[in-house]
């Protein structure tokens, strides 16, 4: 079977704020470039980002870029790499200057520079005093940076490939990268895009989780690209989660209502945070009231028929104070729990947030892996940015308002490394393999074909079901154990899910059984790597290590998914210019 | 809606898909529930609804904004029912 070519000097994959801003860098030099995208760009999941981006401009404030290094490197509990955390923390001014300059609409001080808000985490003088370094438009950051830079891409001639799906990586003999395949939704045909360099910035992989903030469309599909393609995952045990969200949506319910006086019960009505931790009770760290809420579901006094959540009781506080002081609360519990606070209590349960493990990149945007005595031999013409990317700056814990800078600066840097790849080195196009298509075609033609085959669906429950409850916040060596197991039972499930609508066009059953096929390799990822990790760092708590160990396991982890096995690498502990960073004991 | 291109269907389901997870909730249950009874001129103020960015279009649904477009009006008060 013949598949259209179609080329370009790059190709990237994803158009959140990592992807088009690499674009930018691209289009600009006047390359030409293609992006990929299965949403039209601006509802990207960027979109939902709200807080901030962190810059050490010190506009309200007396700040320094050495100052934001030292509370990511802390963040990252000393498993982020300390050149790529001095270069994402140096370069943040002037990547906000440039989105000023693109025309963002920052909120702005009365002396017309950008205006700054404190966020969690960010301190001056090495942890002394809380800083305020985040710059945001209203509550609408992400979205502003997509408007931003969508309109900048239209007029450098960036090439927008909307509703089209990635399907996989396409490496020659050698291991470079030379292009990738992908679905194009409105007619279900399936096309080579021939490139000289690939990004992937495919963004994260949240709906792995029963219980996740992420919009449907984080799928992990670049990670699931790799792991088919040979390609490791780099620290994936870690996953960024939120004590409160709505049980079976994923919604935030914010911890200002544990602050007005919400409080945590199980399914025998008993405030078991008092257990846990008698002086704070509901307000002890978020962290801990996680761990606590699901150590109450796995010992079976979660609430519901499936007890698998806790309830937050609000109704003795009264309406008025509902009313007042915890606007939009009422209605999001409404909505998205089917219950009304002023008189029952809201399902909920530790929701996934953010994925700090990905595709290992350098500071350059390079995807780099072990080849020899390399631990990190560069992919020719392979680059990530963004969520789906380890760079790693975010280590262990990511750091609020850290995303949006990651975005730009790695977008930046990768786009930079590109051009420069492709002019200096990548003239013309290396030849596609014979079979370049061989993998994708044989992937949908399975899913045209199978019969006595699994749900979609009820295979990708299965999958979040267990990811929620054997790797959620509460870890164990059992637990763990048992959740590998279950997994890869998933995964053979997943190798069998058949679809009913066998049409071409817009069949978007297709697209969600491609997408699992790209989720479930995350999901045993992640089992197998958190398995493996006995030790407690950042967001990686393991009830039976319950201390961070340096000495054994200040290292990333790299999984192999054509194996199922585990190799690690050093975390780099040379910044680039300053003195390192030495681990302390995490207080705060 | 028995006059439409099944093919346009299938794209507005797909078009459902946004970047806020509060938005795919809302629109997942409204294309199960809801979505297939729509008038002709229902269905064209819903794709209209898709054309918004997606904090404005959850504004509305979550009642945070009023709506000015009279076209979208009735629309968006079937999907803040749902």
């Amino acid at each position: 079977m013949t598949v259209p070519v179609r080329r370009f000097d790059a190709v990237i994959v994803g158009g959140g704020g990592a992807g088009m801003r690499a674009a930018l860098q691209l289009s600009e030099s006047g390359l030409k470039t293609a992006v990929l995208s299965k949403v039209f760009p601006t509802r990207s999941h960027t979109v939902a980002a709200q807080g901030g981006i962190s810059a050490s401009l010190g506009n309200v404030q007396e700040d320094r870029w050495e100052w934001h290094m030292y509370d990511t490197v802390k963040g990252s509990d000393w498993l982020g790499d300390q050149d790529a955390i001095e270069f994402m923390c140096r370069k943040a001014p002037e990547a906000v200057i440039e989105l000023e300059h693109f025309g963002m609409p920052f909120d702005r001080l009365e002396n017309g520079k950008i205006y700054q808000r404190p966020f969690g985490g960010h301190t001056q003088n090495n942890g002394e005093s809380p800083v305020q370094r985040a710059c945001a438009a209203a509550d609408r950051t992400g979205h502003a940076m997509l408007h931003t830079l969508y309109q900048r891409n239209v007029r450098a001639n960036t090439q927008f490939f909307v509703e089209w799906m990635a399907l996989d990586l396409i490496r020659d003999e050698a291991g470079d990268v030379v292009g990738v395949t992908a679905l194009e939704m409105e007619t279900g045909e399936v096309y080579i895009f021939h490139a000289k360099a690939v990004l992937f910035a495919t963004g994260g992989a949240g709906r792995i989780y029963a219980a996740s903030t992420n919009a449907f469309i984080n799928t992990g599909d670049g990670l699931g690209m790799c792991v088919r393609a040979g390609i490791p995952l780099e620290d994936m045990e870690f996953w960024q989660f939120h004590p409160t969200g709505v049980a079976g949506a994923g919604v935030l319910i914010t911890e200002g209502v544990r602050g007005e006086g919400g409080i945590l019960l199980n399914a025998n009505g008993e405030r078991f945070m008092e257990r846990y931790a008698p002086n704070l009770k509901d307000l002890a760290p978020r962290d801990f009231v996680a761990r606590s809420m699901e150590q109450e579901v796995l010992e079976g006094r979660g609430c519901g028929p499936n007890k698998d959540y806790v309830l937050l009781k609000l109704d003795h506080l009264g309406p008025d104070i509902i009313k007042q002081r915890l606007p939009g609360i009422r209605e999001i519990a409404i909505k998205f729990a089917g219950v009304d606070p002023i008189k029952e209590p809201i399902p909920v349960i530790p929701t996934c947030h953010y994925m700090m493990g990905g595709i290992p990149t350098n500071y350059r945007g390079e995807v780099v892996i072990p080849q020899g005595d390399n631990p990190e031999a560069r992919v020719n013409g392979f680059y990530a940015a963004g969520e789906c990317a380890c760079a790693s700056v975010h280590g262990a814990n990511r750091l609020g308002t850290n995303s949006l800078l990651d975005l730009v600066v790695f977008g930046k840097s990768a786009g930079d490394s590109m051009v420069e790849f492709i002019r200096n080195e990548m003239p013309n196009w290396k030849p596609l393999p014979a079979n370049a298509a061989e993998r994708s075609l044989a992937r949908i033609s399975r899913l045209d074909n199978q019969t006595n085959g699994e749900d979609v669906t009820e295979v990708r429950t299965a999958m979040q079901r267990t990811v929620q409850a054997r790797a959620a916040v509460f870890r164990n060596s059992e637990n763990l154990a048992l959740g590998v197991k279950e997994i890869q039972e998933v995964a053979e499930r997943v190798k069998r899910i058949q679809i009913k609508d066998k049409s071409k066009v817009f069949n978007t059953a297709r697209v969600e059984a491609l997408e699992l096929e790209n989720l479930i390799e995350v999901a045993v990822a992640t089992l197998i790597s958190a398995e493996a990790r006995k030790e407690s760092r950042g967001a990686h708590a393991h009830a039976d290590f319950q201390q961070r160990d340096d000495e054994v396991w200040m290292k990333h982890t790299l999984y192999y998914g054509d194996d199922r096995r585990l190799t690690y690498k050093p975390v780099h502990t040379k910044p680039l210019s300053v003195d390192y960073i030495p681990p302390k004991e995490r207080t705060f | 809606m028995t006059d439409i291109d099944p093919v346009e269907i299938k794209r507005i389901r797909w078009r459902s898909r946004r970047g806020l997870l509060e938005l795919d909730i809302v629109l997942e249950r409204f294309l199960a529930n809801g979505f297939d009874q729509l008038t002709m001129a229902e269905l064209a103020a819903y794709r209209k609804c898709l054309e918004l960015g997606d904090n404005d279009f959850l504004d509305y649904v979550n009642g945070k904004a009023e709506v000015d477009d009279p076209e979208l009006a009735h629309i968006i008060g079937i999907l803040r029912a749902v």
